[in-house]
């Protein structure tokens, strides 16, 4: 069977069954008050990971982390890093540093001083202290910014310092709450890559919070994709993105169509749908759903092929009228009427840059998709 | 053009602002201070008159003298009125501060929908006449008052205790009158602080301990100059409350001051002791501006 996307290297210690998690939560559950932010959540994460938890506000997904940092306690299960339970262990002794949404930079103190701050407490000596700083300092290039203090930084720079400052005890594991979040889209993208080669160098384990799925499909090796206290999928990002396990994850990562029926055929390897957008057959892997049965077939806008003709290679064809052109340079979205009244939405590259007779406004034209290019979905 | 005036005019409205009602009030002070005394109305001489010629004017003027500062610097009841001043002020800033900094922090880290309550609970007090409240304590200081009656009743103590009519009962009505000018300052310093800031500090290994004076009271600094300064100060020249609370022996400049005034209808040097507490004030004043803005430096 072909694989999912391409897989960025070859680094996928999950799969290996003998290897041993890094961190690990056991059923934990966290609840404030009546409130419950993390709900039976289990998960492991291996050593030099960079995993990303991906989800909405309020999903969990930062009390996750605060659990990780020691600043909140588990109401149920246990926490364990590196195979020591972290139960009862205050933030200060934990072999984790967190870079903090507002990066929290001490705003009496000079950049140097800032990054010198945690070396300070561990009682390192004034030389090998100075060393260390620098040593920082050139890592995400501030060499001259030294004396500055916080606020005579721009929104990037302050962000490196946070970053300087919790790399800067060299943790084994650091943990990143929204690290992104307060920069412009161009910067954002940019330190996504600084990011990732940092990690790289460093060799650390990296845990990220955001609510960007671009941004953790571009860096992470894994991502757990969290929906109001669980996970609902966890998975490298192909995986979440070419083969989601529900509505939730497919609708939260990237666009998607969703195309509803009942199953009129089902055997190995091939389930056939009805509904009232048409009838459509999907690739699903061993027995598919039970006949009867309310399903989704979810489709990605790239993977759907727009033609004037009827296709003659395969039976997912669907005719309608197109709705709305977008042309975004690299590709240009088409957002098309069914007969049925649903509107999907196809996405075309711009091969050329030339088109003789580009598709245009209330026109009619078909839309159709390979089996396998989809996903049948039960929930 | 006419705009390039309106807008100077503007800003000389708070200029004469301060002639009229700071730098004339300070400068007639300052004439009666260099005064002699004279029994008369009103009791001190020489008296200008616009209609005399320049040459009574200068005349005048050549007698205007410092004895009156020579004379305070003589007698040491005054000298230690001014020391004891010092003293209690300096007692009572550091027992307000020791109050009202807990205070004010409970009150920043409160839940958000309480804060409003907290804080006009702090300012409540206010409502009733200041003379009022101080005068309250009398009834809860005495010797047969509440507090010990109270205490006798608990047991605690055998006999009532002295309080009332010592420096005790000054420094409780000090501490009282002016905990909320050292709470709102402090309160609104930590109230702005960003709360991930100490957690970033137990992050990188301090203690709850160690990151509150690394970071909380280290960035309080402003507040609590601030507070202390506004209770400092006006505690000095305090009038009103040695005078209904301490007793005879409470040595205070405010009450020297008004003895001076009243009893003796002494005005020189009634204002010539109301010069050097300004000269003594404002020591303080200059080294908070300056402290202020370095913290404001700092601090931002």
């Amino acid at each position: 069977m072909p694989s999912l996307g391409s897989i960025r290297r070859s680094f996928a210690p999950w799969s290996d069954p003998d290897a041993k998690p890094y961190i690990s939560f056991r059923n934990v559950t966290k609840r404030f008050g009546d409130f419950t932010a993390v709900d039976n959540l289990s998960l492991d994460v291996y050593e030099r990971e960079f995993f990303s938890l991906l989800g909405p506000s309020g999903c969990g997904k930062t009390t996750l982390l605060r659990m990780l940092a020691g600043f909140e306690e588990p109401t149920e299960g246990e926490l364990y890093l590196d195979g020591q339970p972290l139960k009862g262990v205050p933030p200060h002794k934990r072999p984790v540093n967190m870079m903090f949404q507002s990066y929290a930079l001490f705003p009496h103190m000079s950049v140097a001083d800032n990054i010198a701050f945690g070396l300070k407490q561990d009682g390192m000596e004034k030389s090998a202290r100075d060393e260390r700083v620098a040593q920082m300092l050139k890592l995400v290039k501030l060499e001259e910014f030294a004396k500055r203090k916080p606020h005579q930084l721009s929104g990037g720079q302050r962000q490196r310092v946070a970053l300087a400052r919790a790399v800067a005890k060299r943790p084994k594991l650091l943990i990143l709450d929204e690290p992104l979040g307060a920069l412009d889209k161009k910067l954002r993208e940019e330190t996504q890559f600084e990011l990732m080669d940092l990690q790289q160098e460093l060799g650390l384990t990296f845990m990220i919070v955001t609510h960007d799925q671009e941004e953790a499909m571009t860096m992470s090796d894994r991502i757990a994709v969290m929906d109001k206290g669980i996970i609902a999928q966890t998975g490298t990002p192909a995986e979440i993105y070419e083969a989601p396990n529900s509505r939730y994850v497919a609708d939260f990562i990237g666009s998607v169509n969703v195309l509803e029926g009942q199953v009129v055929a089902s055997d190995d390897g091939h389930v056939t749908i009805e509904g009232r957008d048409g009838r459509f057959t999907g690739a699903v892997r061993g027995q598919g759903p039970a006949q009867g049965k309310t399903v989704w077939f979810a489709i990605r806008p790239e993977k759907m092929r727009v033609s004037r003709e009827k296709p003659t290679d395969t039976e997912n064809a669907v005719q309608g009228e197109v709705w709305d052109v977008a042309y975004l340079g690299d590709m240009t979205i088409i957002n098309v009427r069914l007969d049925s009244g649903s509107v999907v939405q196809a996405a075309m590259i711009n091969h050329s840059r030339l088109v003789d007779d580009p598709i245009g406004y209330e026109e009619r034209i078909w839309l159709s998709f390979s089996a396998d290019a989809g996903v049948v979905l039960d929930r | 053009m006419l705009r390039a005036v309106t807008n100077r005019l503007v800003i000389l409205i708070p200029y004469f602002w301060l002639l009229f009602f700071f730098l004339l009030p300070f400068l007639i002070v300052l004439r009666i201070a260099l005064s002699d005394l004279e029994y008369g109305q009103p009791p001190y001489a020489p008296q200008f008159s616009f209609s005399d010629g320049w040459e009574v004017i200068s005349e005048k003027l050549s007698r205007l003298d410092f004895e009156n500062f020579a004379f305070l610097a003589g007698d040491k009841l005054y000298i230690n009125s001014y020391l004891s001043s010092l003293y209690i002020a300096f007692v009572s800033t550091i027992l307000t501060l020791l109050i009202g900094f807990p205070l004010a922090y409970g009150m920043a880290r409160a839940p958000e929908n309480l804060r409003p309550i907290l804080l006009m609970m702090v300012i409540l007090p206010f409502w009733t006449s200041f003379l009022i409240r101080v005068y309250a304590w009398i009834g809860i200081l005495k010797r047969e008052g509440l507090l010990n009656q109270f205490l006798l009743w608990l047991g605690v103590i055998d006999a009532p205790l002295e309080i009332l009519s010592t420096n005790k009962a000054v420094f409780i009505g000090i501490v009282y009158s002016y905990l909320p000018f050292m709470v709102l300052p402090i309160y609104s310093t930590l109230e702005k602080m960003d709360e991930s800031l100490v957690e970033a500090a137990r992050d990188l290994g301090c203690t709850r301990i160690a990151a509150f004076w690394k970071v909380t009271a280290r960035l309080a600094v402003p507040g609590v100059l601030a507070g202390c300064l506004l209770v400092f100060i006006p505690a000095v020249g305090e009038f009103v409350i040695p005078d209904l609370l301490g007793g005879s022996g409470t040595l205070m400049i405010g009450k020297t001051l008004w003895i001076e005034f009243f009893n003796n209808s002494d005005w020189t040097v009634a204002s010539a002791i109301a010069m050097i507490l300004l000269i003594v004030l404002v020591v303080p004043i200059v080294w908070f501006q300056n402290a202020q803005a370095r913290a404001t430096e700092a601090g931002r």
